[in-house]
């Protein structure tokens, strides 16, 4: 791939990138979420488009127009949720949509087994292709979907994340299998977020980062630190305007929180006037913890105080008592009703408030709104439906709903992602004007640049727990990345 | 909503409403007739009320298959009240208390049990429907005095009774959809339901309420009903589900929930009333009739399908 260049509405998601893959090489792709990974795997599988540079293929430049495309020349991509049917059996499932036929339909069972059980023989799995899927484990299935991609010639593959999901035993299977493939000339594209696994399994790796190669090298002349210095120290490109302000009192204080599988035991305090900013890794369980001290989920036990006072938070309902105010990280599925407008979405947390006996008087909603839609200058009219308006004015009108109760708690969970560089400048200065006023502001993002930029105190978050604690005085992009990784630091 | 889509989706339903009526007009001589328009009237007021409990659910993203077996279970156990010789208004009390019941039993399972709408109200379709028939033992409860008759053949001046009925329940019903809360709230779950409890708003108790005014309105149904027909049917209303969701998805809302209007409900129940009669009128034989209505069915979502991609992006 040489060149490869990606744009969507606002931002460019590659720059340039070049990826050259050898046959039989396990090549690393490494980057911090949102590096354009993921990006460069889609213009490579078909699933996007690219605006520039071209793929060649064995010297041969290709067109990729689709997945199909991407399927005839033999390259495949094992995403996380894997593409399986769990009733059919694993033969079946290698073969789904080209099983071997006689007399133009009927399935060759007799053909479809013995194929799938020699090519299941060949990988060294120990499972019957009569099994059905349902009863392997979340790593043999991972198998078979390897052995779908050989089934149907894969020279290329690409595997996002493989590991996550699986026990050491397993992993060391997987690994197993890898080598396999590479002896059969395969050339394996490996997306992990476990710098231990790279020195295990990889030849060579790329670092992606701002959508552009960073490098491009045989492990054997990096070292771990050499690889988060080059994934981090990403371009600020943009000033931020943090105004800092002497923290306060204690506003908001969590303690011991647990939820089975995503959180396990998170404790900090708030204090007003500050930006608490949490990073991690996608999954690291941020929005989990985002979601319980807003009410959306209930904790398996631990407790939340504000105020000092320690709080039940029974729904979002109660949430919002307590003055907790969250910007969801979906922000149109969890954000706002869309076919509403401006106006009623920002009313819509304060019906209780506003209504008499239930009855809501002429023009209140607009009474209530039209002050703060002045205030964050939301661009639109009355009668449009929110769901028009740009991703940065929809962000704002989320915030509007807490601006126009009493919130002064405020939790938002990635409050920049997908809006505009103007709009962005604009949240940070109302991130500044709520902790001059006395807010207290729970940050989550995974833009490095803009969590050290805007946030007084930065927590990182690995695996549900809290990794390390750091002064946003004392921080730096590495030290992030690093605690976020799961390494010492 | 008062978004201009949705202004002009249910313009366009007016418009089709007079095509139609154009139409027979100049197909038939006793279309545009004071009497036949009454007789439209009044043919449309059963299934025009249903259909606006049935508008609230499908606004908040429900569906509520069991609204004609509530009607038949509601006017059983109000003519039963009628024939034990209790007074009118306790025998509505009776017929309403019934209606809402199944209504808050239909929400509470979908709000706190957890289960699709469809499967709910499917069950309480068959279950309303046995009580029914088990209490009246499959038979009718037939003749009324004259005072509760009344409701269903007197007239206000030269408006029949079932009409004003209709107009009052179509006001209020339209003023708790736009003026209160509890309307907000029902749009908004329908909207995005996620984004409306983060908001903390109740869904739980909302959408229970939701369909308990379905219940309501099967309940004033079953009460213009049986006074129409001077007899309480444990078979009556089959297939008044379906006319209702007939009458709310021609009248424009979305069967995704969050847009409509009840306007456009009323509208949509008008639709097919004119169709009836005008068929009817034209002597072509009930078979067509349902082929002729299940098209115009299709015909109008699908205008309303081919229509949202081009207005809605933008």
């Amino acid at each position: 791939m040489r060149g490869i260049r990606k744009a969507f509405p606002g931002v460019i998601a590659l720059d340039g990138v070049d990826l050259a893959l050898r046959a039989g090489e396990v090549h690393v792709l490494l980057g911090e979420n949102g590096a354009g990974k993921s990006t460069l795997m889609k213009v490579l599988s078909g699933a996007y488009q690219k605006d520039a540079g071209e793929i060649l293929l064995n010297g041969r430049p290709v067109e990729i127009n689709g997945p199909r495309d991407a399927l005839a020349l033999g390259i495949r991509i094992i995403y996380q949720e894997l593409n399986l049917v769990p009733h059919l059996s694993v033969a079946e499932n290698i073969f789904l949509g080209s099983a071997p036929t006689r007399w133009g339909g009927i399935i060759d069972w007799r053909r479809l087994y013995a194929t799938a059980g020699q090519l299941l023989g060949d990988l060294g799995m120990e499972f019957s292709p009569q099994t059905p899927l349902r009863a392997l484990s979340l790593a043999q299935r991972q198998m078979v979907e390897i052995a779908k991609s050989l089934a149907r010639n894969a020279s290329v593959l690409v595997m996002d994340e493989p590991t996550s999901a699986l026990t050491s035993r397993e992993v060391d299977q997987l690994f197993t299998l890898v080598q396999r493939l590479t002896s059969r000339g395969v050339a394996v594209v490996y997306i992990t977020h476990r710098l231990d696994e790279v020195y295990r399994i990889g030849h060579r790796v790329t670092v992606l980062r701002d959508g552009r190669h960073v490098a491009t090298t045989t492990l054997d002349q990096v070292s771990i630190p050499d690889l988060v210095r080059m994934m981090a120290n990403r371009d600020v490109g943009e000033h931020f305007p943090k105004v800092r302000t002497a923290p306060g009192v204690e506003l908001l204080r969590v303690e011991r929180l647990r939820r089975r599988g995503v959180l396990d035991d998170v404790s900090f305090v708030l204090r007003a006037g500050e930006v608490l900013g949490i990073g991690g890794l996608l999954g690291a369980g941020r929005t989990e913890l985002a979601r319980v001290i807003a009410g959306a989920d209930r904790p398996d036990s631990g407790r939340v105080l504000v105020d000092g006072k320690p709080v039940s938070l029974t729904g979002p309902a109660a949430a919002i008592r307590h003055g907790i105010g969250l910007l969801p990280e979906e922000r149109k599925a969890q954000g706002f009703v869309g076919g509403f407008t401006i106006c009623r979405n920002i009313a819509l947390p304060h019906g209780r408030r506003l209504g008499h006996g239930g009855f809501l008087p002429g023009g209140c909603e607009e009474r209530l709104a039209d002050p703060i839609v002045k205030e964050l200058r939301i661009k639109g009219t009355a009668s449009q439906p929110v769901k028009l308006l740009s991703g940065g004015n929809q962000q704002k009108v989320v915030l509007a709903k807490w601006l126009a109760g009493d919130a002064k708690i405020f939790i938002f969970d990635e409050p920049t992602r997908g809006v505009d560089v103007g709009a962005k400048v604009e949240i940070y200065n109302l991130m500044n004007r709520l902790t001059a006023a006395g807010a207290g502001i729970i940050m989550i993002s995974s833009e490095l640049p803009e969590l050290l930029g805007m946030s007084d105190r930065i927590l990182v978050m690995h695996h549900g727990r809290i990794a390390a604690e750091i002064d946003a005085a004392q921080a730096s992009q590495e030290r992030v990345l690093s605690a976020a990784l799961g390494l010492a630091g | 909503m008062t978004t201009r889509l949705a202004r002009a989706r249910q313009f366009g339903t007016v418009i089709g409403l007079l095509v139609l009526s154009g139409v027979l007009w100049a197909l038939s001589p006793h279309f545009l007739t004071v009497a036949n328009l009454l007789n439209i009237a009044q043919q449309t007021t059963i299934n025009a009320v249903v259909a606006v409990g049935m508008t609230y659910v499908i606004l908040s993203g429900g569906i509520d298959l069991s609204v004609g077996s509530i009607v038949a279970l509601s006017g059983v156990a109000l003519g039963a009240a009628l024939q034990s010789g209790q007074a009118l208004p306790v025998a509505l009390v009776v017929a309403i208390g019934v209606g809402v019941a199944c209504g808050l039993v239909n929400g509470a399972i979908v709000s706190w049990g957890r289960l699709p709408p469809f499967i709910v109200t499917l069950g309480m379709m068959s279950i309303a429907r046995g009580m029914a028939l088990l209490f009246t033992e499959g038979r009718p409860v037939s003749g009324f005095d004259e005072g509760f008759r009344s409701l269903a053949t007197g007239r206000v001046g030269f408006i029949p009774v079932p009409v004003i009925i209709t107009g009052v329940v179509y006001v209020i019903a339209h003023v708790v959809l736009t003026k209160t809360t509890f309307g907000r709230y029902v749009y908004a779950i329908g909207g995005n339901e996620e984004a409306t409890r983060l908001s903390g708003v109740s869904i739980d108790f909302h959408k229970t309420m939701i369909y308990a005014v379905s219940g309501l309105m099967s309940a004033v149904a079953a009460i213009m009903l049986t006074a129409r027909l001077n007899s309480a049917q444990p078979i009556a209303g089959m297939m008044y589900e379906l006319d209702a969701i007939a009458a709310t998805v021609i009248g424009g809302t979305s069967l995704m929930g969050g847009e409509g209007s009840l306007g456009g409900t009323l509208v949509g129940a008008l639709i097919m009333g004119v169709l009836r009669n005008g068929l009817n009128l034209l002597g072509v034989s009930s078979f067509l009739q349902q082929i002729v209505i299940g098209a115009v069915i299709i015909g109008a979502v699908l205008v309303d399908t081919w229509l949202k991609p081009r207005a809605g992006r933008g």
